[in-house]
């Protein structure tokens, strides 16, 4: 019964939640990636400082940063975390 | 030609007044018709000073128009407009009218030519944008409009020590840049910041909006803080320090943004940041970075009102806020993730929308001035602005996990007004020259070049990765995270109670200390006058009479002897 109920909810996910997809969308999405850094190699990118005309440059300080962000934020979130009813016995 | 020289804040303000007692059917014909008619008296209005009045004995300047000030006041009344057609037919006549008084005192400081008028209309956007935050109208509505009006009217009497400082030190009201050699100035400031939502008073913003309503969120993003940036351009253009506290502002938003739960509290956080971009575009204070802030100032209020629509939206079809409990809501809701995607895509500076030609200007004018480091930190918080709101927003509302909820889209207004905004952000993007003509300064700028296309692409592509290889690590919990606020909702308060418990105790301890030394006192004086005291005994009469007849027979002696 819980297969069959499974099954047909498989049947009625949409194409984006059916986990046999997922490899695609990465696929799809790594791609995209490399033709963006690729296409430098066809495209003179003039840079203000110099290192920012290097190849890749963008792509390797928008992942770091970003990954350094949500980093950051996970450390403060130990910090600053609190249950969301934490002020609700305000005066 | 009509001449028009009436105010244009106050056709709004005659709006918000008639927008009560008017018969409930001709009621959108003011909500929508007033902003259009003052969107036609604002670009009736030479440029200079167009009207003066006496107040005081002092000459205010109540009009007084520039390219600047129109491009701001336009948008002001184009959102006045987007706004109402997305509210009016589902919010209370009261938010209505509040919203129009309070987009009346945004356009009013627009064109206020002396600090005296540009005060009175700050104030009058203080007191409505309170109310509209209350016309959420719910407790937690009622106490964070409480907080949100104590912050706004603080700043409120700090810009007004400042004004009067340099009314008596100059002399002078008028509106010019004003220089922090002394107190005035940073008073000023500090009164025009606390409207930024510059630190450490930013988390008024995070914690008053995202209690409106749906509706009154789009108001309210549009109008406070930007009037503080025009505010700031026009009286503190080039100020280094604006650059620090923009880059400060930057990153908080995208912090605390990352750890949000509730989707219009992460726009919200995310208005906090935006605002940065512009406030350092008014620090580094150069011709395109000044156009870079007003374009910046222009495109965000249409793009994040846009975003405010779709949360908005989403929370009027499900009543519900929180990431975690919203999810694969793209499919039932498909217009209202196509916006909320467009606005996204927009407040990310994706190329071919609006924000792609106004941000680039801001970074384009900190890489002129060789300012590598700002350079390079207002490039990571592109990349992390795209983080927080371009793929957090949308990916955990529409998207993520199926939560089951099957919401339609929401009512013809409500769509109308996103449908419109998605349209501009896109138009702006790629019309750039039908923005870039409004701005205060000459626009000598291409943003379309081959090789800035790649460099944003690669950047914003790859924060994407980011985001997905990272996703285990942003799973959405139900908390909030501790801002400044604290210290005046905690803090203080503890402190207080503290102080109160510690006098309480110290009042014990002084009674006690005073019974006891009153008792031992009480007891001594006891001792001796008390009922039992030797002084106060009853002597018998008979030994009264026999100390007479000693003392009588005593004196008898002396005299015979």
């Amino acid at each position: 019964m819980t297969n069959r109920n499974n099954a047909v909810n498989n049947a009625q996910k949409s194409w984006l939640y059916r986990p046999e997809n997922h490899k695609k969308l990465w696929w799809g999405f790594g791609l995209i990636l490399a033709a963006t850094v690729v296409v430098q190699l066809f495209v003179s990118v003039h840079g203000h400082f110099g290192f920012d005309g290097w190849f890749g440059f963008s792509a390797a300080f928008g992942f770091l940063s970003c990954a350094l962000m949500v980093v950051f934020a996970k450390l403060l979130g130990y910090l600053l975390k609190r249950p969301d009813n934490y002020y609700d016995d305000d005066a | 030609m009509l001449e028009l020289i009436f105010p244009p804040a106050f056709i709004l303000i005659l709006g918000a007044f008639l927008i009560g007692p008017i018969r409930a059917p001709l009621r959108p014909l003011i909500v929508l018709g007033a902003p259009l008619l003052t969107l036609y008296t604002i670009w009736q209005m030479g440029d200079g000073i167009q009207l003066t009045a006496q107040f005081l004995n002092y000459e205010i300047q109540l009009i007084e128009s520039s390219p600047l000030r129109r491009l701001f006041a336009t948008i002001f009344a184009i959102m006045a407009f987007v706004g109402g057609l997305f509210a009016f037919r589902q919010a209370k006549w009261w938010e209505l009218a509040a919203a129009q008084a309070y987009a009346a005192g945004a356009i009013g400081v627009s064109f206020a030519g002396d600090l005296i008028t540009m005060f009175l209309f700050w104030e009058l956007m203080a007191i409505f944008s309170t109310v509209v935050v209350w016309c959420g109208g719910t407790e937690g509505a009622r106490k964070a409009g409480i907080r949100y009006a104590i912050m706004h009217l603080v700043g409120g009497v700090l810009l007004k020590i400042g004004i009067e400082g340099v009314m008596v030190h100059t002399g002078s009201i008028e509106i010019q840049p004003i220089p922090l050699t002394n107190i005035d100035g940073w008073l000023i400031l500090i009164g025009v910041l606390i409207n930024a939502a510059a630190p450490p008073l930013s988390a008024w913003l995070a914690d008053a909006y995202p209690e409106s309503s749906p509706s009154g969120s789009v108001f309210l993003s549009a109008f406070t803080t930007k009037t503080a940036v025009l505010a700031l351009i026009l009286l503190f253009p080039g100020q280094q320090i604006l650059i620090w506290i923009g880059l400060y502002m930057i990153f908080y938003g995208i912090i605390y943004a990352l750890l949000e739960n509730d989707m219009r509290r992460i726009l919200a956080y995310s208005i906090v940041n935006q605002v940065g971009f512009m406030v350092c575009g008014i620090g580094i204070g150069t011709e395109m970075a000044i156009n870079g802030a007003s374009a910046h100032a222009f495109a965000h209020i249409i793009y994040k009102a846009l975003l405010l629509m779709s949360a908005g939206s989403v929370l009027y079809m499900t009543g519900r806020r929180k990431c975690s409990e919203l999810g694969g809501l793209y499919h039932s809701m498909p217009l209202t993730a196509l916006c909320g995607i467009i606005g996204a895509l927009a407040i990310s500076a994706f190329p071919f929308t609006s924000g792609f030609i106004s941000k680039s200007m801001i970074s384009q004018s900190a890489a002129d001035q060789h300012l590598m480091m700002v350079w390079l930190l207002l490039l990571a918080a592109s990349a992390g602005v795209f983080l927080h709101a371009g793929i957090k927003f949308p990916w955990f509302v529409f998207f993520q996990k199926d939560s089951g909820l099957r919401p339609k889209d929401p009512p013809w207004n409500m769509r109308a007004a996103m449908v419109l905004l998605a349209a501009a952000c896109i138009l702006l993007g790629i019309f750039p020259e039908w923005l870039y003509r409004l701005l205060p300064y000459p626009v000598d700028y291409v943003p379309y070049t081959a090789s800035h296309l790649v460099t944003q692409l690669q950047l914003l592509l790859f924060s994407g990765l980011a985001f997905f290889a990272l996703l285990p690590l942003m799973r959405r919990t139900l908390t909030i995270s501790l801002d400044f606020d604290w210290v005046y909702r905690r803090l203080i308060l503890s402190l207080m109670n503290r102080l109160i418990c510690l006098l309480s105790c110290l009042n014990t301890a002084l009674r006690n200390a005073s019974n006891r030394v009153f008792s031992i006192i009480w007891t001594y004086i006891g001792r001796h006058h008390g009922p039992e005291g030797m002084l106060a005994r009853t002597w018998p009469t008979g030994s009264v009479v026999t100390w007479v007849v000693v003392l009588l027979t005593v004196f008898l002696l002396f005299s015979i002897y």
